[in-house]
C-alpha cells in the first residue's frame, strides 16, 4: 500500500468496472450465452402468436421488453457471481474503497454488459420483426437506455444478496422481477407509442417515471448497498 | 397457537452455551392467549352479523356480504405491511433482534391477509364485474404485486442463515419495497389510464350506506385488526422460541 494513493469513489468505480469486464471480454461466456438466449427468444417468440391474427410489429414491443428482462437477469446474475469463486469480494472489501464504489463499479460494468447485449438484440428485433430502421428505433434506444439503467439500480444490489443465500441463481429473478415491474410497464408502453408513430408528448410521461425510479433506485440502492456485505 | 408450552428460563441450566452467567433471554410464559380469543370471538361474532343481521344489498345481492370479508382483510394487510416497513427502518437504524422479529411476524400475516383479498376480490368480481380478474382495477393489480413482494421478502429470510444478515437482508428488501410501491402505483394508473375510462365500480353509495351495513363494517375493520394484531403477536413469539433455541443449540 506504501506510496500509493487509495483512489477516489469514482476511479475506484472505474477500476472495478474495468476489472469485470476485462473479465468477461477474455472468457465471453456470459456475454455469449446471455447474447444468444436473447436472439433465440426473440425468434421463439414470433412463433407464439399467429401472424394472421396479431401483425408481427405490433408484439414488437412486447417480446423485446421480455427479452431484455430476461437477457438482462443472465448478465446480473454473474456481477457478483464472478466474486464468490475465489473469495475475490474479500479482498475487493478489505481493499481500500468505499463500498459505494464497489456497488458503483459493479453497476457500470453491468451496464455496458445490457448494453452490448441490447445493441444486438434491438437491431435483430427489426430485422426478424420487419420494423422500420430509423428514427423510431433511435427513440427506443432512448428508452432501452433509460430502463436499463433502472433495472442495473436494482439488479446489481439482489445480484450482490443472492450470492450470500442458499438460493443464489433462483432468488434474483423472484427478487427483481417485481421491481422490474413499473420499469417494464411503461417501457413497454412508450416503445408501442413510439413504433404506432404517436406525438412525443403521449410518450413523455411514461419516460417520467422512468426518469424518476432510476433516480429513486440509483440513490436508494447506493445507500443500501454497504448493508447487504458481510460486517 | 395460544397457549406455548414452554418452561421459564429453566431448561437450560446446563447448556454449555451459558457458561459465562447471562441470564437466558426470557421464554414468553405459557398463557391462555385472551388477546387471541377475543380477536377470534369477534371475528365470529361479525360474520353472525354481517350474514344474519345485515340487510341485503338490493343491486349485488349475497355477493355483497364479500366485503365484510374482503375490505377488512385489505385493512389488516396493510396494517401488517406497515409494521414490517417500519420495523425494517427501526433494525437498520438501531439493531434491535425485537424489530426484526417484528417485521417477520408482520410480513408473514401480511401475506395470509393479502392471500384472503386476493381470493375474496375474485369471487365477488366474477359475480358482480362478470370477471374472475380485471388488470384495470389498480386496487387489485397493486395487491397482486404487493404479495409477490411481500413473498420474496419470505423466501430471502428462509435463504439466510445467519441472523444478523438475514435481519440486514430483509429490512434493506422491506424498505426498497416500500419505495416501489408508488412506481407500481403510477404505472398501473398510466397503464389503464390510457386503455380504459376510469372503471365504474358498483360502490354502493358510500357516504349513504345504511347504518346497518355501516355499523358491520365498523365492526368488521375492529375484530379484523384485533385479530392481525393476535396474529402477529403469536408469530412474534414463535420467531422468539425460535431464537432461543437456536441460541441454546448453540
Amino acid at each position: 500500500m506504501t506510496g500509493r494513493r487509495t483512489p477516489g469513489v469514482v476511479a475506484a468505480a472505474w477500476l472495478i468496472a474495468r476489472k469485470d469486464l476485462a473479465i468477461e471480454f477474455r472468457t465471453r461466456t456470459a456475454f455469449l450465452s446471455a447474447l444468444v438466449f436473447a436472439v433465440l427468444a426473440l425468434c421463439i417468440f414470433y412463433f407464439t402468436w399467429d401472424q394472421s391474427v396479431v401483425p408481427p410489429a405490433d408484439r414488437a414491443p412486447g417480446v423485446l421488453w421480455v427479452v431484455l428482462a430476461f437477457s438482462g437477469l443472465l448478465g446480473l446474475q454473474r456481477s457478483f457471481g464472478v466474486e464468490e469463486h475465489d473469495r475475490g469480494i474479500d479482498a475487493l472489501l478489505v481493499s481500500p474503497i468505499s463500498r459505494e464504489a464497489i456497488y458503483v463499479g459493479k453497476a457500470i460494468g453491468n451496464l455496458v454488459f445490457l448494453f452490448a447485449i441490447q445493441l444486438v438484440a434491438i437491431p435483430a428485433l427489426a430485422i426478424f420483426y420487419n420494423l422500420p430502421f430509423g428514427r423510431p428505433l433511435l427513440a427506443v434506444g432512448g428508452i432501452v437506455l433509460l430502463a436499463t439503467i433502472g433495472i442495473v439500480a436494482v439488479g446489481t444490489l439482489f445480484s450482490a444478496m443472492a450470492v450470500n443465500t442458499r438460493l443464489a441463481e433462483l432468488l434474483l429473478p423472484m427478487l427483481s422481477l417485481p421491481f422490474f415491474v413499473p420499469i417494464l410497464m411503461t417501457a413497454a408502453q412508450a416503445t408501442t407509442l413510439v413504433f404506432a408513430g404517436r406525438p412525443p408528448a403521449e410518450v413523455w410521461p411514461s419516460l417520467k417515471i422512468l426518469i424518476a425510479f432510476d433516480i429513486v433506485f440509483l440513490v436508494a440502492c447506493t445507500l443500501a448497498f454497504p448493508y447487504t456485505l458481510e460486517e | 397457537m395460544t397457549t406455548i408450552p414452554v418452561s421459564n428460563g429453566t431448561s437450560n441450566s446446563g447448556s454449555s452455551g451459558r457458561s459465562n452467567g447471562t441470564p437466558a433471554p426470557a421464554a414468553p410464559r405459557a398463557v391462555f392467549d385472551w388477546f387471541s380469543a377475543v380477536a377470534a370471538l369477534g371475528v365470529v361474532g361479525i360474520y353472525i352479523r354481517a350474514i344474519y343481521f345485515t340487510p341485503i344489498e338490493r343491486l349485488q345481492g349475497a355477493a355483497q356480504k364479500i366485503y365484510y370479508l374482503h375490505v377488512p382483510a385489505a385493512l389488516a394487510a396493510y396494517i401488517a405491511i406497515s409494521i414490517t416497513a417500519l420495523m425494517s427502518i427501526v433494525y437498520l437504524w438501531l439493531h434491535d433482534e425485537r424489530a426484526d422479529r417484528l417485521a417477520e411476524a408482520g410480513a408473514e400475516v401480511g401475506l395470509v391477509f393479502l392471500t384472503v383479498v386476493l381470493t375474496s376480490g375474485p369471487l365477488w368480481g366474477h359475480r358482480i364485474w362478470g370477471a374472475w380478474w380485471a388488470w384495470w382495477d389498480m386496487r387489485l393489480t397493486l395487491t397482486l404485486f404487493l404479495w409477490f413482494i411481500v413473498a420474496a421478502y419470505l423466501i430471502v429470510r428462509g435463504g439466510v442463515e445467519e441472523a444478523a444478515m438475514r435481519g440486514r437482508y430483509s429490512a434493506v428488501l422491506a424498505i426498497l419495497a416500500a419505495l416501489l410501491i408508488p412506481f407500481i402505483h403510477l404505472s398501473v394508473y398510466l397503464f389503464q389510464a390510457r386503455l380504459h375510462p376510469m372503471p365504474v365500480v358498483l360502490k354502493p353509495g358510500e357516504p349513504s350506506l345504511p347504518p346497518e351495513m355501516l355499523t358491520t363494517f365498523l365492526l368488521a375493520f375492529a375484530a379484523f385488526a384485533l385479530l392481525c394484531i393476535a396474529f402477529i403477536r403469536a408469530r412474534y413469539r414463535v420467531g422468539l422460541l425460535r431464537d432461543l433455541a437456536a441460541e441454546l443449540a448453540a
